[in-house]
């Protein structure tokens, strides 16, 4: 596929060159012209008035490999300090539903960590783990990591490996894409299958959370994927769960990094924002630090943590450890409170999936209300405290 | 030390809309910069050679109006700039970009490449590694210090989940980095000079010798299939009221949802 512009038809109104995200559409000789920073969005095609801006099939790349011996879902089950992380158990929810639709089996990959944690992948949905015990994947080196998955997937062929878009993640699969020659799409929020090719339809944000894209991998295996923590739903747990453990050898793998040693930051930089059922957060319209200390008693008495806007974060009123969002954590509680946040879609995209949203801004016309389940327009300064007084009463304080 | 940093010109994302009636980006008078965590990977290579002498290359793959940018890193004090620039490379994703970079990287020739984190546009933190993967060379993802450089290694704090990791690598290296690295510093009044008048050297598809299947649109496993806007949630209530009976029907959507 490529796109093209009809220089016959083109009348050199250039109503297209704003319509590119890419700045990929020039001028040349009065007539458009798409140069090479053309990422084929299709953006421009409905642009022109026209009609002179084309798509045109052909000089698709050859398939030269049967796709069809790729069997399987696989998730990367990343652990850290022998402990599964739960963004592994996240991406075996949907592992599970993808495994599902394609009617094969979901497997899980374990570097490092002892069988109860193999077990444990087991008791939250997968068929399958590929365990390697060697000490060497103790701490993270991304030369043994990419060595091993690289040869297990060019062992046991899958059509799609899953892993969590965490530093670990990040870092090590890219390379295992690029030894491969595959696709590897990062940070999705919503992974289906396509039901009339079986395709893995990875759908993810893009230019600041602006947009979403739909990104395909069609014509090499396996499908590769990087999923946030905290996106997809965990699987269900069965204690009761049988499946098989295979033992992987870890032969002859080369490290060239070495980690010297791996130091915990304290509690500045590790709110316990993820973990928490409840989160209220605040943003510009909260109105200094002394809002965020009204904010802190609302979630100590809802027994919540406390999130920010990036807004609220540069004013210096909370640290960054706090933020939510697309540069800053992506969250799912039960209840999301916002208050005086005005919803940016950065600020959206790391909050929207929590199950139940209210809002409070005195605008309503803010974005937030459009996710919103209840929305409340009104002052927070005036809100807020007769929540706190009355909760105070109801809790019998 | 021969240190290459790769940049990128991007759209600037903050300034990026959408138009709700046409699910289309609205860029007007949106301005092109350098993708800010490359600001960074420059200082980061300026700094090293200030530290052991050498040179510091900028390298830049895109349209040709992408000299901007890398006139922007000589005004910054670079030594070298190299545009890649060919309508082959069009269309390409995270792995042709990564493999086509690579191929120009060998050419120009390296002790140390940086990259940034992430390119704002696509936010996908997947060119560096690819990279260093095509080079065959070790590399260090997400590094917000550089405690210590040698010739023959560097020792960087490496950010993790939960804190950060201090690694050490053999050079040659591909280093990404973070924003809290340092502080890029602004084009000085002599640079702006030089990067005026400064020549950019240009490669095109025929100087990396390679196969027209691994560049641009033949070369990316990927494709774009749509874009759309980010779907909002539907079913929502609006509490009515005065700010007593709004906390009053608050405390029962708190009860019902069991958060007392
Ligand atoms: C690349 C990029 C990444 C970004 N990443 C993030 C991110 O991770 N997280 C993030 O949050 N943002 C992020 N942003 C910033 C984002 O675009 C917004 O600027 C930011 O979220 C705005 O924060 P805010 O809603 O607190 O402030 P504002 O937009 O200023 O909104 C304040 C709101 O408060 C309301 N208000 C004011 N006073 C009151 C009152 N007394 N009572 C009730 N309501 C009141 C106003 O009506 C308004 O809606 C990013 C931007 C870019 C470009
Ligand atoms: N077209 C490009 N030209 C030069 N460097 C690039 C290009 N694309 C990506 N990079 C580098 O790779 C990093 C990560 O980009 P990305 O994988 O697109 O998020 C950027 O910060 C740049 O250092």
């Amino acid at each position: 596929m490529r796109i093209k512009v009809d220089i016959e038809l083109c009348t050199g109104c250039e109503t297209c060159i704003d319509s590119c995200p890419y700045d990929a559409i020039e001028m040349k000789d009065d007539k458009a012209f798409i140069n090479e920073y053309c990422q084929l969005c299709r953006n421009c095609l409905n642009a022109c008035p026209e009609g002179a801006i084309k798509e045109i099939e052909g000089e698709e790349p050859l398939v030269t490999e049967d796709l069809s011996v790729y069997k399987g879902v696989w998730v990367f089950a990343e652990q850290r300090e022998g402990r599964v992380s739960d963004v592994a158990l996240e991406l075996l929810g949907v592992g599970r539903e993808l495994s599902e639709q394609r009617g094969t089996e979901l497997s899980a990959v374990l570097f490092g960590a002892d069988s109860s944690e193999a077990k444990r992948l087991i008791q939250w949905g997968a068929d399958r783990v590929y365990h390697c015990e060697d000490k060497i994947f103790d701490r993270f080196n991304d030369d043994p990591y990419v060595d091993l998955l690289t040869l297990l997937i060019k062992r046991y062929k899958p059509e799609i490996v899953l892993a969590g878009a965490t530093p670990i993640g990040r870092s090590f699969f890219p390379r295992v894409a690029a030894r491969l020659k595959t696709g590897l799409t990062a940070d999705c929020t919503s992974l289906k299958i396509d039901p009339e090719t079986g395709n893995l339809l990875q759908i993810r944000p893009a230019f600041g959370g602006n947009i979403m894209a739909t990104i395909l991998c069609p014509n090499t295996r396996p499908q590769m994927a990087t999923v946030r923590p905290r996106v997809m739903k965990k699987g269900v747990f069965d204690e009761s769960r049988t499946g098989e453990i295979i033992k992987i050898d870890a032969e002859n793998l080369k490290c060239r990094t070495m980690v010297i040693d791996t130091v915990k930051e304290e509690s500045e930089t590790t709110c316990n924002l993820q973990e928490a059922d409840i989160i209220v957060s605040g943003g510009r319209g909260i109105g200094g630090p002394d809002g965020f200390r009204m904010l802190e008693e609302l979630a100590k008495l809802l027994g919540g943590a406390v999130g920010a806007s990036r807004a609220a974060v540069d004013e210096g009123w909370i640290p960054y450890s706090h933020q939510v969002g697309q540069t800053g954590k992506t969250v799912c509680p039960k209840l999301y409170i916002a208050c005086g946040i005005s919803g940016a879609v950065q600020h959206l995209v790391g909050m929207q999936s929590s199950d139940v949203i209210i809002a409070i801004n005195k605008n309503e016309d803010a974005p937030i209300f459009s996710v919103a389940n209840y929305a409340v327009i009104g002052d927070v300064k005036e809100i807020v405290p007769m929540l706190i007084k009355k909760l105070k009463e109801v809790k019998g304080q | 030390m021969k240190i290459v940093v790769c940049i990128k010109q991007v759209p600037d994302t903050a300034e990026v809309r959408i138009n709700p009636e046409t699910n289309t980006l609205v860029r007007d008078g949106v301005p092109s910069i350098i993708n800010p965590y490359d600001l960074h990977a420059l200082e980061a290579g300026l700094q090293i050679k200030e530290l052991t002498g050498g040179t510091v290359t900028a390298l830049t793959m895109g349209p040709p109006q992408a000299e901007d940018t890398l006139r922007e890193a000589i005004a910054m004090g670079v030594d070298d700039a190299v545009l890649l620039t060919d309508r082959a490379f069009a269309g390409s994703d995270t792995w042709a970009t990564a493999y086509t970079l690579a191929r120009a990287v060998k050419k120009i020739g390296f002790d140390i490449i940086f990259c940034g984190k992430q390119a704002i546009d696509g936010d996908t933190a997947q060119v560096g590694p690819e990279m260093a993967e095509f080079l065959d060379i070790p590399h260090i993802a997400y590094v917000k210090a550089i405690d210590e450089v040698s010739t023959e290694r560097i020792r960087v704090k490496r950010m993790m989940e939960e804190g950060y990791d201090i690694v050490e690598s053999p050079i040659p290296v591909l280093v990404t980095v973070v924003k809290e690295i340092n502080e890029p510093r602004l084009p000085s009044l002599k640079g702006k000079m030089r990067a005026k008048k400064a020549e950019i050297k240009r490669l095109g598809f025929d100087a990396l010798e390679t196969d027209e299947h691994l560049v641009g649109l033949k070369g990316s496993p990927t494709q774009v299939k749509d874009i759309f806007a980010p779907e909002m949630k539907k079913d929502r209530k609006v509490l009515k009221g005065s700010p007593e009976e709004i906390v009053e029907q608050l405390i029962g959507v708190l009860k019902e949802m069991k958060c007392l």
